[in-house]
C-alpha cells in the first residue's frame, strides 16, 4: 500500500459550551493521519468522542481548534462556495440509522441524486436516471427501488440506499459513522462486504467509526482507541489485538464476547481504572513498537517498552 | 432436572389491514429451574413475540394466541384472565427490557419505581419496601443506594438505568426471568458488567433465565442451551456447545459465518443472501428455502419436521433426513469450528 497521507489530524479539538461556564471537551487535541486507499478504524465506547470527530472532520461541526488537512489543504477556516463544494464532493458521509438519514418524502431517485443535482454532475434527466440505476445495481439493489420511498425498505436495504447516495458523486474518502450498528447480523455482513467490495474496485479510503470491535478490526487496515476525547493507542489492526498496550484498549478488548463458549467459559474481564496512570507529567502519544503509538507519559513509555518489547 | 416452563405448539397472529402476520408458527421447548436459555434470530424471527406470549404483553387485538400452551409449573399461561396474569407478572415471571431510556418511568423516583411491585405482590410496608429496595440497588451493584433511589431516571447512566431495570425486575424473586436483548444499547464493557451481574444473581437466587439477543457473542457467554428462531420458528435448538462447534442448519452456519472472528484473516464474511421472508405470506415448505443454497427441492414443497441430533440437539432441516446428501458447512463456517475446537483444547491464559 503507498503510504501517501489523505487526510491528516493535527491537535484537532471540538468544545461544546453547555452552559456559561461549562465546556464539553468532546474531542481534545487529536493527531493522526489518514492513508490513500486504507479503512481506519475509530473504536471506543459512547460519549468518547468519536462521533463528534467524523462530524468535524466533514465539517459537520466547526473545529475549535486544530486542523483537518485534505490532500494538503485545509478543510476548515473560510472558504468559499465553489471551494466548499469541491470538498464535499471528495468527503462524504454514511449515518448510522438508515430510518433516520434518509428524507421520508423523497423518492430513492431523488434522495441518491441530489448530491449529482447539487454539483450539476448529470447533463439531463435521462443520464441522471441512469447513473441512479448504476449506482442502486452496484449496491445490490434493482433498478424499479428508484421509483419507491425509504418506508418501503427494511434496514439493510435503506443502509444500501444511504451508500449509494455517498458514492453518487465519486468521492475518494468515506466517513463511515457505526454504518451496520442498527442492522442484524446477518445484514450487518452484507453490507461490510459491499463496503469492501466498493473499496477494492474504486480506491476508496475509509474512517469507520464503531464500537463493535470484532467487525472493526475485519475491516479496519489501522485502528485508533478513543477515551474521553483522546487517542488512547493506535496500531494496525491484528498488532492492535495481539498486543493490545494501553491498559484502555485492555479492558476493551478483553470485555468483548466471542462467539466461542469454551473461550467465554475461561475469558478474564480487566477493569480500566484512569487512576492507575502516572500523573507526574502531561501524557504524550509515543511510538512504543513500530507503527503502534500509545498515549503515555515518559516513566510508563519505559515500562511499555521494556513489557512489550521493540521489535515484532 | 425440574421443568419449570413448556411451551407447546405456541402460534401467535396478528391481525392487520394486510391479512393476518403470523408471527410465532408453532414454537415448543421447555426450560428447567437454573437454567438459561438464549433465543437467538434475526428481527422479525418471532423471538419477542414469543416471549411477550409467555407474560401476556402482546395487545390484543390486533394479535391473538391462536393456539398452543404455555405451561408455567403446570398451569396454562395462554388461558389465564387478565387479573390472574397480573399476579405472575412481575411476581413469578418478569422481564428486562432492551431500552434502559425507555422502560423506566422519567416522572418517577427510582426507588419508588422498584417498590411499586414490592407492596403490590409482597404485601410489604413503605418502609419494609423500602429496605429491600436499598438491598436490591446494592445487589445490582449501584453504590449509595440510600441516596440514588431519591434520584430519577435522568440522573443516572445507561448502564446504571439498566441496573435499575434489573433491580425492579429481581425485586419479588422471580422463577423466570425474561431478558429480552438487556444488553443491546449498552457499551461492551458495560455490557460486560450486567452480564456478569446477572450471571451472578441467577447462581444466588436459582431463577431460570431466558434471554433474547442477536449477539452470538454473548450467547456464547451467558446460555446454557440455545435455541434458534427464523421466521416464526425455532429451526434448531440444542446446547451451547451443539449450536456452536455443531451446528446443522444452514441458517445458523449462516449466522455463525457471518461474524468475524478476532483472529480470521482477510476472507469474505459468509453472508446469508436476501432478507426474511414476509409473514403475511409464509412461503410453502421451509421458509428458510430461498435464502438457502443447499436447499432442496422438498425444501419448496414440505416443511421440515425436527431431527434429532443427539439427545440435547435438534433440528428442522431436510439435509438431516436419511436420503438426503452429505453436505458440508460452508469454508469459513467449517474454517471457525476446526478453530475453535483447536483454542477449546488450548491453554486458558492465552492472549489474544
Amino acid at each position: 500500500m503507498s503510504k501517501e497521507k489523505l487526510v491528516e489530524i493535527k491537535n484537532l479539538k471540538q468544545h461544546f459550551k453547555t452552559g456559561r461556564h461549562s465546556v464539553v471537551k468532546a474531542v481534545d487535541g487529536l493527531n493522526f493521519d489518514i492513508y490513500k486507499g486504507e479503512t481506519f478504524g475509530l473504536v471506543g465506547e459512547s460519549g468518547c468522542g468519536k462521533s463528534t470527530t467524523g462530524r468535524t472532520i466533514i465539517r459537520l461541526y466547526d473545529a475549535t481548534d486544530g486542523e483537518v488537512l485534505y490532500n494538503g489543504e485545509n478543510v476548515h477556516g473560510k472558504k468559499s462556495r465553489d471551494q466548499l463544494k469541491k470538498f464535499n464532493r471528495e468527503m462524504q458521509m454514511i449515518f448510522q440509522d438508515p430510518y433516520a438519514s434518509l428524507n421520508p418524502r423523497m423518492k430513492v431517485e431523488d434522495i441518491i441524486a441530489e448530491g449529482m443535482d447539487i454539483h450539476g454532475l448529470s447533463k439531463d434527466s435521462n443520464a441522471r436516471k441512469e447513473r441512479v440505476h448504476e449506482l442502486l445495481e452496484t449496491v445490490g439493489l434493482n433498478k424499479e427501488h428508484a421509483n419507491r420511498y425509504p418506508h418501503e425498505f427494511s434496514g439493510g436495504q435503506r443502509q444500501r440506499i444511504g451508500i449509494a447516495r455517498a458514492l453518487a458523486v465519486d468521492p475518494s474518502f468515506i466517513i463511515a459513522d457505526e454504518p451496520i450498528s442498527a442492522l442484524d447480523v446477518s445484514i450487518q455482513a452484507q453490507v461490510v462486504n459491499l463496503l469492501k467490495k466498493l473499496q477494492n474496485e474504486n480506491g476508496l479510503t475509509y474512517l469507520f467509526i464503531a464500537h463493535d470491535l470484532s467487525m472493526v478490526k475485519y475491516i479496519s487496515d489501522r485502528i485508533g482507541v478513543m477515551y474521553f476525547g483522546k487517542m488512547v493507542e493506535l496500531a494496525d489492526a491484528e498488532e492492535l489485538y495481539k498486543h493490545p498496550i494501553h491498559p484502555y484498549t485492555q479492558s476493551l478488548l478483553s470485555a468483548i464476547p466471542l462467539p466461542d463458549p469454551d473461550y467465554e467459559r475461561s475469558r478474564e474481564r480487566f477493569t480500566y481504572d484512569p487512576s492507575q496512570h502516572d500523573t507526574s507529567e502531561e501524557p504524550e502519544f509515543r511510538e512504543v513498537r513500530p507503527g503502534h503509538f500509545v498515549l503515555c507519559t515518559t516513566k510508563e513509555f519505559e515500562q511499555y517498552q521494556r513489557e512489550h518489547g521493540t521489535g515484532r | 432436572m425440574e421443568k419449570l416452563l413448556e411451551v407447546k405448539d405456541l402460534h401467535v397472529s396478528f391481525d392487520t389491514y394486510g391479512g393476518e402476520v403470523k408471527a410465532v408458527r408453532g414454537v415448543n421447548f421447555d426450560l428447567n429451574k437454573g437454567e438459561t436459555l438464549a433465543i437467538v434470530g434475526e428481527s422479525g424471527s418471532g423471538k419477542s413475540v414469543t416471549t411477550k406470549a409467555l407474560m401476556q404483553l402482546i395487545p390484543m387485538p390486533p394479535g391473538r394466541i391462536k393456539q398452543g400452551e404455555i405451561l408455567f409449573e403446570g398451569r396454562d399461561l395462554a388461558k389465564m384472565s387478565d387479573k390472574q396474569m397480573q399476579k405472575i407478572r412481575g411476581k413469578e415471571i418478569s422481564m428486562i427490557f432492551q431500552d434502559p431510556m425507555t422502560s423506566l418511568n422519567p416522572t418517577m423516583k427510582v426507588g419508588n419505581q422498584i417498590m411499586e411491585g414490592l407492596i403490590k405482590h409482597q404485601k410489604m410496608s413503605k418502609p419494609q419496601a423500602r429496605k429491600r429496595v436499598v438491598e436490591l440497588l446494592e445487589l445490582v451493584g449501584i453504590a449509595d443506594a440510600e441516596n440514588r433511589m431519591k434520584q430519577y431516571p435522568h440522573q443516572f447512566s445507561g448502564g446504571m438505568r439498566q441496573r435499575v431495570v434489573v433491580a425492579i425486575a429481581l425485586a419479588c424473586n422471580p422463577k423466570l426471568l425474561i431478558a429480552d436483548e438487556p444488553t443491546t444499547a449498552l457499551d461492551v464493557t458495560i455490557q460486560a458488567q450486567i452480564l456478569e451481574l446477572m450471571k451472578d444473581i441467577q447462581k444466588k437466587t436459582d431463577s431460570a433465565t431466558i434471554f433474547i439477543t442477536h449477539d452470538l457473542g454473548v450467547v456464547a457467554n451467558v446460555a446454557d442451551r440455545v435455541a434458534v428462531m427464523y421466521a416464526g420458528k425455532i429451526v434448531e435448538v440444542g446446547t451451547v456447545d451443539d449450536i456452536f462447534y455443531n451446528p446443522k442448519h444452514p441458517y445458523t452456519w449462516g449466522l455463525l459465518g457471518s461474524m468475524p472472528s478476532l483472529d480470521s484473516e482477510d476472507e469474505e464474511l459468509y453472508a446469508i443472501p436476501g432478507s426474511p421472508p414476509d409473514l403475511l405470506n409464509p412461503p410453502k415448505g421451509d421458509a428458510f428455502a430461498a435464502r438457502n443454497e443447499y436447499a432442496m427441492k422438498i425444501d419448496l414443497e414440505q416443511e421440515p419436521p425436527m431431527f434429532k441430533v443427539s439427545d440435547t440437539h435438534y433440528a428442522a432441516t431436510w439435509l438431516l433426513h436419511e436420503n438426503a446428501p452429505d453436505i458440508d458447512p460452508p469454508a469459513a463456517v467449517k474454517k471457525r469450528m476446526e478453530g475453535m475446537a483447536k483454542t477449546s483444547g488450548g491453554s486458558e491464559g492465552e492472549q489474544r
